[in-house]
């Protein structure tokens, strides 16, 4: 751990906590259907979405009616996902001419980007054509994460509200997150990491004659147009096999530092924009502050773990030392220009938010620096979380805190002024649950099928971790991986498709649902007793309350992966 | 149910005309036209040829070259295309090795490279990015410390004083970002195409 290391995580830190207001304004702004300096230009546009669709935007839904319409769009996304898969031999943008992507893959693929996951079980440079990249996979970077970041805006209208059953439009709040906030976003960074050297072209892949008269095929494609969305709304997904390591996708570390800022930003701004809608901004902070600890925290064991190496090579004439001349630690599955310190900040913000891009290889960390990621997944990704999802995971667990406070101190728990009951836990509870559920239901049946575990690439206790990252990720709806294993086979096409659609659909419904009710209720006055739920007391309960949930749900499952591993490592052990 | 299929299914069409093909081939348009070097691959000609992309590592074996960290790309197996086998800085599939911290194979190679590798440089151990493989399997840069590593073969190989390749060396490190992000790197295809510019200049 070096002074410039640290210096680059402050760094992060200060721009992330300076967007959070700005942003955070403008995208309430957005919701509240007020106009904007882009209201001018992009208002025709959207009145032709409403209009084309018969969607009249003055009127609002009751939570029941909001989940359908959600649920709809993303069935007609993901059949429109798999046509093109099945049928992009045949469509135009295809030089390199490949052909139908296989049936559970395409399944997979649709469920993976329709739920904001992304997990890709494919090699996008020989599988998908230019137009499914563009028209499939694009599309549902932008549409998947605005329907995660409509739901955050309903379940926190539902806070904000009394006495009522609308808790909006989800075509409203789709089309508007889409025009306003993702897209131009999109474009202006888009461009600019063009100008840094992500390409952006529909040519065929360049051939090429090395100095040494090799010849080396480069893949090529409209990278920047995916890449800036695939951060900017949590999705993950990368335009090439490498992900945000290849030098296409991030060559740079300013790339690299725009792209990490990207996949937080809006997270961050939806905290500020619940403290707005709920008329008390520091409730925001508060919400803010739980999450940054937990985000540090994470940070720097990735860091301090990942820049001591790996002890198995400390025999060896090599020198794994940082200084001036190299980074050191563990290099294995990381980038020269990224070297530790970027590479632990990306795996940490990458598996906070539910985004899943990866600048180092995950499974080259080491146990522990490994662990970190998985540990941020099964926490439910609410350290920043996924564009609106990570948001109303806090808040669920905010609700289960609340309701612990109650009971020590033996009143009815109120939260925003809302009295929280038995239906409110209950359902956040069932919400929380669907998480240890798939994932380690799934992980137990891949490990003791033989088809489960010839798709594993590393033997001994990595191997479990490898079949536990595959089901955490996709039931997180992360998308990065222990990425040696092969996943792109029948079996884990279909449980992990299974995970992700779980993961994604059984969390939301109960968490509308809570929405709902909330609006409902009358709004109880703040009084002597009323616990205070933007202070220190609050926001120390609230991580006391997620680490003792996630510790006590996943901490028999890292001890038998990363954490026996660890133990093993420093025995001298390999597999 | 119509309520909501007709909307989805209008929304899915028009989010797929906008998102899926006014904004990247705008993108594309716009691209090409404001900074075609980058959007078309950052290619770099030799001699009105294209000898690869500035971005992209590529595979250097030869003594009288600096060389670049091992990939862990593969490619299809000549005699059977569905099996893969090694192919180092495969462009068309990038890779890392997705090896474990306590993988035989890992520490295996790592060991054998970094035995063979000593005998290059006797008495100085060798840099630890150049002896694991990296992310994509297409880095194209290495840090300082390895190319100073290289400095005796190259040097000896060319019959230039290693002096004027450390001057060299030196001249092509790229710094970090303000001074703050990133570590510092040499990009080895453009060290190595100012060797070779370096070796044709009479002495």
């Amino acid at each position: 751990m070096t002074a410039n290391g640290f210096l680059q995580v402050a760094l992060y830190c200060v721009v992330i906590i300076a967007l959070t207001r700005p942003l955070g304004g403008y995208m309430t702004r957005v919701y509240n259907g007020e106009a904007t300096f882009l209201s001018l230009a992009l208002r025709p546009l959207e009145r032709v979405f409403y209009l084309a669709s018969g969607i009249r935007e003055n009127e609002e839904h009751d939570w029941r009616a909001y989940g359908l319409a959600m649920l709809t769009f993303s069935i007609a996304g993901f059949v429109a996902l798999y046509a093109i898969q099945r049928l992009q031999g045949l469509l135009p943008f295809n030089p390199q001419q490949l052909g139908a992507v296989a049936p559970d893959s395409a399944f997979n693929t649709s469920v993976s980007f329709v739920t904001n996951t992304n997990w890709q079980s494919y090699v996008p440079e020989t599988t998908m054509s230019y137009l499914t990249q563009m028209a499939g996979l694009t599309v549902h970077n932008f549409v998947s994460a605005a329907v995660g970041i409509a739901l955050a805006i309903a379940l926190v209208r539902g806070f904000a509200r009394r006495s009522t059953q609308a808790i909006g439009n989800f075509w409203v709040d789709l089309t508007r997150t889409v025009l306003y906030i993702l897209l131009p976003i999109s474009i202006v960074v888009g461009l600019f990491l063009v100008s840094q050297g992500v390409p952006q072209n529909l040519n065929p892949y360049t051939e090429v004659t090395t100095l040494e008269g090799a010849t080396q095929v480069i893949a090529q494609g409209p990278v920047a147009s995916q890449e800036v969305i695939k951060e900017l709304g949590t999705n993950g997904g990368g335009f090439f096999n490498a992900n945000s390591s290849h030098p296409y996708e991030n060559p740079s570390s300013l790339t690299n530092f725009v792209e990490m800022v990207l996949i937080l930003s809006i997270g961050a701004a939806l905290t500020n924009v619940f403290g707005r809608m709920v008329g008390k901004e520091s409730q925001g902070w508060a919400i803010f502050t739980v999450m940054g600890i937990l985000f540090l925290a994470g940070v720097l064991v990735v860091y301090g773990v990942e820049s001591r190496g790996n002890p198995a090579f400390a025999e060896l004439p090599v020198d794994a030392a940082a200084g001036t001349l190299q980074s050191g630690g563990n290099m294995e599955g990381k980038e020269v220009r990224f070297g530790i310190v970027s590479s632990s900040l990306f795996a940490t913000i990458t598996t906070a938010a539910s985004c899943g891009a990866v600048n180092a290889m995950h499974d080259s960390l080491l146990p522990l620096g490994g662990m970190v990621p998985m540990l941020n997944i099964m926490l439910g990704e609410i350290i920043f979380g996924g564009v609106g999802s990570g948001l109303y995971g806090m808040l669920l667990f905010a609700i289960i805190t609340i309701f612990v406070a109650g009971l020590m101190v033996g009143r009815t728990p109120e939260y925003l002024g809302k009295k929280i009951e038995a239906k409110e836990v209950k359902m956040a509870m069932l919400a929380i649950l669907i998480l240890p559920f798939s994932i380690l239901g799934f992980t137990a049946i891949a490990v003791v099928l033989p088809t489960g575990l010839a798709s594993l690439a590393n033997a001994g206790p990595h191997g479990f971790s490898e079949a536990l990252y595959a089901y955490t990720s996709g039931t997180g709806n992360n998308g990065s991986a222990f990425a040696g294993i092969s996943a792109n086979t029948p079996f884990y096409n279909t449980t992990i498709g299974l995970a992700m659609w779980i993961g994604r659909f059984l969390f939301i419904v109960p968490m509308l649902a809570i929405a709902g009710s909330l609006a409902a209720k009358k709004l109880v006055p703040a009084s002597e007793g009323t616990f205070h739920t933007d202070g220190a007391l609050f926001v120390g309960l609230l991580i006391g309350v997620i680490l003792i949930i996630g510790g006590l749900t996943f901490f028999p499952a890292l001890a038998l992966g990363p954490i026996v591993e660890h133990l093993a490592m420093h025995a001298g052990t390999t597999y | 149910m119509k309520t909501y299929v007709f909307p989805a299914v209008m929304m899915t069409l028009l989010m797929t005309l906008l998102t899926g093909l006014a904004y990247p081939l705008g993108m594309t348009f716009l691209a090409g036209r404001l900074f075609p070097y980058q959007a078309n691959g950052s290619l770099i000609e030799r001699d009105g040829k294209i000898i690869g992309s500035e971005l992209i590592g590529q595979n250097f074996e030869t003594a009288r070259y600096f060389h670049g960290r091992p990939s862990a790309t593969t490619g299809p197996d000549p005699k059977d295309p569905s099996k893969g086998v090694p192919q180092p800085y495969n462009a068309g599939a990038s890779s890392g090795s997705n090896l474990g911290p306590t993988s035989k194979a890992l520490v295996e190679r790592v060991g054998a490279d970094a035995n063979a590798l000593a005998a290059d440089n006797p008495g100085v151990p060798v840099p630890i990015d150049f002896i694991t493989t990296s992310a994509s399997g297409l880095d194209p840069d290495i840090t300082p410390a390895t190319a100073l590593f290289q400095l005796p073969r190259v040097a000896a190989a060319r019959k230039i004083p290693e002096d004027r390749l450390r001057k060299l060396v030196e001249d092509m490190t790229t710094g970090r970002f303000l001074g703050i992000l990133g570590e510092p790197r040499v990009n080895v295809l453009k060290l190595n195409l100012a060797l070779d510019t370096l070796s044709a200049e009479p002495r």
